[in-house]
């Protein structure tokens, strides 16, 4: 009988929760997917979506790939129109082919229903990752990770005493953070081959790297730096005389240089990743590398705290950095798009976005960014804000694959290989981009 | 009864009868077609529809990045692109030098690394199993940790140079510099695949009779005029196999080539392989790439051709 009543009672509660379910268990079910590059802001993000699955019971699946691969893997991935990603945080510069090729979902009408300003967030960011065409008001993403090029070096090396001395005595000026290219040149050969702690050490870390987009992304920061702009402002894609005008041969000159005279033996084919291990390991005074990693850099026991400064991208001519960061986008091959874009009005909010930057994604938001406060955050802070006033990216255009793979070639022709001179590097690079965009029609 | 007679009759038996009675009714022709069938099919699928349908694009101006945009049709242009372009030809000078230095090395260690261990001595089968051991590992396992021995400061090979040469382990770049890093990789690959060459010289240098020496002996030739006139002539089929195998290998060497230098120095080390790689999967230029496949694809398939033609000539002999 007990048994009887048992049985009873539990088909009583499956039923009752038969139809109560689809409410509940139809979220709970649901699980997205978001693409990114495997790094320290990735698992920031991942702390904060806990939020996100808290709040609407929709779960959370990342997709992180290695920066080396990631453009190969999630633009093969979109091409192939695949469903692994529901959001993606896609590089800036594929905005333009992700747009023109309906990979990403319009979020213009979205914005308007859920109530999302574009004026909320840094101009700098919008404009760089979320429009297509550039600067037009059609948004293909939401600014979700600010970053710029910037630099780190050893504060406890730079402190030194003696060093000070021998550094003043040979430049006449204090041995600290470089304000221009010129004295960053300077404090790098200082260091080179030097002695410090009873260690060998070198100049700096640069970005050298052949495969992906490393060389492009270091020599245009003192490109940028020299002034350069690729194209003519009043004539797009007219490029000779500007993108091999004199600052930026002069500038592609100097960065040669550096490489050659201030970077440890072996820094042929480096990155992000070769720089920070190159810095974590004491090798190295100064290093170029994005802000994203500077909240894991200062948080080093090795390295971290009184042993590390930040300093902006020094400036030659104009003050200028190389943009570095990402929008998130919604996939238009996603069969969970409306879960998708809850996530997307969930993550826009002010709250969330202080939090973001809290657990060390950097938030385009200006409920962040303007904050009073701000600058006083971090160490870098300061240095973030200077760096994304005057942020300045690599073509966004629908062929920024064909255009990034003849600079990285070109410049690592003359960079590393030793090919030619710089006027003759950047002569070709036109060439190589003249037909390009003749391919593309946006040139006669 | 032998055992396979008595395999085949019991698989008869256990045939169900329609079944039986089906296949009696087709023709022995019709039997292989049964059997040849599901293979064929296979490799119509992967093997002969890619290769139509690329060269269907590589008279196109398709891009795989871009679906919507229109097909248009580009006659011999990509081909003639793709032969006039001085980067593919650089591609190809890199290219030649890496297979032409690679089956040399290989060929002449791989040979005498087989008549050494043809001989019988004391730990045969371990130094055997130890030459064979960098053929076992994966091309990315080994482009990683020649990455590593590689490294200028903690290099083991730059201190090996070092303490032969006196030369400061820090003071030369093997992936680095632009006349060493095409040696780097030719190194690399020699050490990996001399082992292959090996094995396939000691199946040639076992497969010679011992009379045969027995008879040289008989009439008093010489080692050197035994190894002219009876090893080398007989293995030669089998060293002629090997350089076959490893240059078409080498010919489109990718994964080791692209973990050690991604093609640099600039692109000292940009072989073929990875220049089609850029061109199909980075650049997007499907037809251009296609033109470029089907270029290379001739090109070995020509060469292989002559080479078997040269092959059936030595082992006919």
């Amino acid at each position: 009988m007990n048994l009887l009543l048992t049985v009873r009672h539990a088909l009583g509660a499956l039923a009752a929760a038969a139809v109560l379910a689809p409410a509940t268990t139809h979220a709970q079910d649901k699980t997205i997917t978001l693409c990114w590059a495997a790094w320290d802001p990735a698992n920031a993000l991942v702390e904060l979506s806990k939020d996100f699955t808290a709040k609407t019971k929709v779960k959370m699946k990342f997709e992180f790939v290695p920066w080396p691969n990631f453009a190969d893997r999630m633009l093969n991935e979109l091409n192939s129109k695949g469903k692994l990603c529901d959001l993606i945080i896609g590089d800036s510069q594929w905005i333009g082919g992700s747009a023109e090729n309906g990979h990403y979902v319009k979020l213009n009408e979205f914005f308007d229903k859920s109530g999302i300003k574009m004026s909320d967030f840094l101009p700098a960011t919008v404009y760089a990752y979320s429009t297509w065409p550039k600067g037009s008001p059609n948004y293909y993403a939401l600014p979700a990770m600010g970053d710029a090029l910037g630099w780190t070096y050893r504060r406890d090396w730079f402190a030194k005493p003696e060093l000070q001395a021998e550094f003043k005595k040979k430049h006449n000026r204090e041995l600290g953070p470089p304000k221009t290219w010129t004295e960053l040149k300077q404090v790098a050969e200082f260091f080179q081959g030097r002695q410090v702690d009873g260690k060998k050490v070198y100049g700096a870390a640069i970005f050298t790297e052949r495969g992906s987009e490393g060389i492009t992304m270091g020599a245009t920061a003192a490109m940028y730096a020299w002034g350069m702009t690729f194209d003519d402002p009043k004539k797009p894609y007219n490029m000779a005389g500007f993108t091999n005008g004199p600052a930026a041969v002069e500038a592609l000159e100097f960065y040669k240089s550096l490489y050659k005279c201030c970077t440890p033996p072996g820094y042929t084919n480096a990155y992000m990743q070769e720089g920070l291990d190159a810095f974590k390991s004491g090798q190295v005074a100064m290093q170029m590398n994005w802000f994203a990693f500077f909240p894991g850099l200062y948080k080093d026991e090795k390295v971290g705290g009184s042993k590390i400064g930040f300093f902006v991208n020094p400036r030659q001519k104009v003050a200028a950095s190389t943009l570095g960061g990402q929008g998130i986008s919604v996939v238009s091959y996603s069969p969970n798009k409306n879960e998708a874009l809850e996530y997307i009005k969930w993550f826009a909010q002010p709250d969330v976005q202080k939090k973001w930057y809290s657990l060390g994604g950097y938030s385009c938001h200006n409920a962040v960014l303007k904050d009073p406060g701000f600058a006083k955050t971090t160490p870098f802070a300061a240095d973030f804000l200077d760096a994304m006033g005057g942020v300045q990216d690599f073509w966004q255009e629908p062929a920024y694959a064909q255009l990034l793979l003849a600079m990285q070639k070109r410049v690592h022709d003359f960079v590393v290989a030793d090919k030619g001179t710089s006027k003759e590097a950047l002569d070709a690079l036109v060439a190589d981009w003249t037909k390009v965009f003749k391919e593309e029609g946006k040139l006669k | 009864m032998d055992a396979p007679t008595q395999i085949a009759q019991r698989l008869a038996q256990a045939t169900p009868a329609p079944l039986r009675q089906r296949v009696r009714g087709l023709s022995d022709r019709a039997i292989a077609w049964l059997f040849i069938g599901p293979t064929m099919a296979l490799l119509l699928a992967i093997n002969i529809f890619p290769l139509i349908w690329t060269v269907w694009l590589s008279f196109t101006n398709y891009r795989a990045n871009r679906p919507n945009a229109e097909v248009m049709n580009r006659g011999i242009d990509n081909y003639v692109d793709v032969l006039t372009d001085p980067d593919i030809w650089a591609a190809m000078q890199a290219t030649a030098h890496f297979v032409f230095w690679t089956l040399l090395l290989q060929t002449l260690l791989g040979f005498a690394l087989a008549y050494l261990i043809d001989r019988k001595f004391r730990g045969h089968g371990f130094w055997t199993t130890v030459l064979l051991i960098p053929m076992m590992l994966s091309p990315a396992v080994v482009g990683n940790f020649w990455q590593f021995l590689y490294q200028p400061q903690i290099g083991l090979f730059n201190y090996a140079v070092s303490f032969v040469s006196g030369l400061p382990p820090s003071s030369f770049e093997m992936l680095g510099s632009v006349k060493l890093a095409p040696w780097a990789i030719v190194i690399v690959d020699t050490w990996m695949w001399t082992p292959y060459v090996m094995l396939i010289c000691l199946a040639g240098l076992r497969s010679i009779p011992d009379y045969i020496y027995e008879a040289a002996e008989v009439d008093r030739a010489s080692k050197w005029r035994q190894f002219w006139s009876i090893t080398l002539p007989m293995v030669l089929p089998f060293i002629m196999l090997a350089v076959l195998f490893r240059g078409i290998e080498n010919f489109k060497m990718f994964d080791m080539v692209n973990l050690l230098t991604s093609g640099g120095p600039g692109s000292t080390t940009e072989v073929a392989s990875i220049t089609l790689k850029r061109e199909a999967f980075e650049k997007w230029r499907t037809g251009y790439s296609s033109a470029f496949a089907i270029v290379l694809f001739v090109a070995v398939f020509g060469l292989a051709n002559i080479y078997v033609k040269a092959l059936n000539t030595v082992k006919n002999r």
